[in-house]
């Protein structure tokens, strides 16, 4: 069996461990549009602020761990897939045949249409080689500023802080990470940033970049100009599925896939950021776009590879996680709340510390918090098992910090 | 032999020795609150229960880890944090189904429950047999796999 697998993040590496562990015969190579050996984005921030070196990144740690589980690595880019006589085809005008192929190229940084966006010292933060040439700009008391307020915008916030910039945050909508977070816990967050130091300007757009006496002139459509030495653009990410164009493919917002991940071409799977998997709490169909996805999506395509139809799957719960500046935001499945459910709602804003629960009838669906840091990984347990609350529905909307307890009193059944 | 620990949570009394000697084995503190196992009170039913990791085989924590710094022990069982790898973004902590992985921003690592190697200390402190340390082939403990099996069925069963 020939297994291809395009893309080496963490979809793609999960799915050829898995292929591995499957189907100890078959052939395996993975493709990788990047000269590094497979690495983590989520790591950059680390990279950034000197807590790890790039070797620090990479997926997996020992040398020669690829060539040992005699997965092959190629580092080229694919431009075409042609599922008639299942290839596909590289940069070089070379071609590669497939028996089951696992499309992971997961995502791209999402290019603001805003003039002056193509100017030297305007970066995105998404690629090794984006974290260098961002090392090299951010040097201390260089006035930057950041494009977007979002998951990334906020992840790679506290490495511009720790090297010493000045730190001017623009976002278009009228919070902090509003994927994330909620009015009240996007307000705390953003006090929390001012109060660092660093400027946070919410319901502002950027106009225009412009070159002026090796500094950038960065225009804001409240009328005021910022000199800035960098510019970061952190505008959210978009499925890598131009590549696809004729190669009857099915995609929307990614490439659509079954419950085995399967997209509409036979042998054709797709895993992680690129994929449009189902989402376990709506039942709907999206780009989640987050690590526990990618990961589960690469083991499930991978199963489902090497024994067609052997692995159904509900669907992922999307979940979040992020350290701004040393405040921790955490989000689950419906955070922003269901139609007609209950919820509740625990704040102390001098401390920073929101808790918010979102039931639907019996069930817990979503959550979002600030603050929290210890056991909150069972609101994944609470929410996936979907074991009715029972009383401890009731004893949750009264203190909302017993998830522990709920948990092992309703899943568990250990009380 | 593969050993577990096992908890029947009926014979705890809440003393929270548990809690102290694993802060005092792995922290060289007496703080409950850095406990890897730690001790959960039911008021209206007058239980506590002791609870930790139970090294599950999905491993969420293990699969979620972008830069591979959770690893197995082959000789314990155990899924062991590598402090010098992990970078911690915590997405382990959200991962892990049972809330059992936890984030220090002391070290800005995550902590859980690595069975001391082999020697479990919290074990050696309950006084009542609450917490022990077994071969893992005993009922108890595939009663509490079977929960991993629950919390996440479908996305996890290799046929």
């Amino acid at each position: 069996m020939l297994h291809v697998v395009i893309g080496a993040g963490p979809a793609g590496v999960t799915a050829c461990e898995m292929l591995r562990d499957l189907d100890a015969a078959a052939r395996i190579t993975l493709i990788s549009g990047e000269p590094e050996p497979p690495y983590s984005r989520m790591a950059i921030p680390y990279l950034l602020v000197n807590d790890i070196k790039e070797d620090g990144t990479y997926l997996r740690k020992s040398e020669n761990y690829f060539p040992d589980h005699q997965i092959d690595v190629q580092h080229i880019s694919v431009t075409a897939i042609n599922p008639e006589d299942k290839s596909i085809r590289f940069e070089d005008g070379n071609s590669l045949d497939y028996d089951r192929l696992l499309i992971a190229t997961g995502a791209s940084p999402i290019q603001p249409p805003i003039q002056g966006i193509e100017l030297p010292g305007v970066h995105q933060c998404w690629t090794l080689d984006d974290a260098r040439a961002i090392a090299a700009r951010a040097l201390p008391d260089t006035s930057v500023v950041l494009v977007g307020a979002g998951f990334i915008g906020c992840i790679i916030l506290e490495a511009l802080v720790k090297r010493g910039c000045q730190l001017t945050v623009v976002e278009r909508e009228d919070r902090m990470v509003p994927r994330m977070l909620d009015n009240t816990a996007g307000g705390l967050l953003k006090r929390w940033c001012e109060n660092q130091g660093i400027t946070v300007l919410t319901n502002t757009a950027v106009n225009q970049i412009a070159e002026k006496k090796n500094k950038l002139s960065v225009s804001l459509d409240n009328g005021n100009t910022i000199t800035a030495g960098l510019v970061i653009t952190a505008a959210g990410v978009r499925s890598n599925i131009d590549f696809l164009t004729g190669s009857n493919i099915d995609t929307d917002q990614g490439i659509l896939v079954n419950q085995y991940l399967q997209s509409n071409q036979e042998g054709i799977f797709a895993a992680g950021d690129v994929a449009q998997g189902r989402d376990f709490t709506t039942g709907g169909f999206a780009v989640q776009a987050v690590q526990p996805t990618a990961v589960e999506h690469g083991r499930i395509a991978a199963t489902n590879m090497v024994k067609p139809d052997s692995l159904s799957y509900p669907g992922s719960l999307n979940m979040n996680v992020l350290d701004t500046l040393g405040l921790i935001s955490i989000s689950f499945g419906q955070w922003m709340g269901n139609a007609d459910g209950d919820s509740v709602v625990l704040l102390d804003d001098a401390q920073y510390r929101y808790l918010n629960l979102q039931f639907d009838g019996e069930y817990l669906t979503g959550a979002s918090s600030l603050g929290h840091t210890q056991h909150m990984g069972v609101l994944r347990g609470l929410i996936r098992s979907r074991v009715p609350l029972g009383i401890w529905k009731k004893r949750l909307m009264d203190d909302p910090t017993r998830l522990m307890e709920a948990y092992l009193g309703s899943v568990q059944s250990l009380v | 032999m593969q050993m577990s620990l096992l908890i029947d949570a009926g014979k705890c009394t809440g003393c929270v020795q548990c809690e102290l000697a694993c802060s005092l084995e792995n922290e060289g503190i007496f703080n409950p609150a850095k406990s890897r196992i730690r001790i959960f009170t039911f008021h209206y039913e007058g239980r506590f229960v002791p609870y930790t990791c139970t090294q599950c085989a999905e491993a969420w924590c293990m699969q979620a880890c972008p830069v591979d710094a959770i690893a197995y022990d082959a000789a314990t069982g155990a899924k062991v944090i590598l402090e010098a790898a992990c970078v911690g973004c915590k997405v382990c902590t959200i991962a892990c189904p049972f809330g059992t992985v936890n984030y220090n921003s002391d070290t800005g690592k995550v902590i859980k429950c690595d069975l001391c190697g082999g020697d479990p200390e919290c074990a050696k402190a309950c006084p009542t047999e609450a917490i022990t340390y077994v071969d893992a082939d005993q009922t108890g403990y595939e009663r509490m796999r079977a929960w991993a099996v629950k919390t996440d069925a479908g996305s996890t069963a290799i046929a």
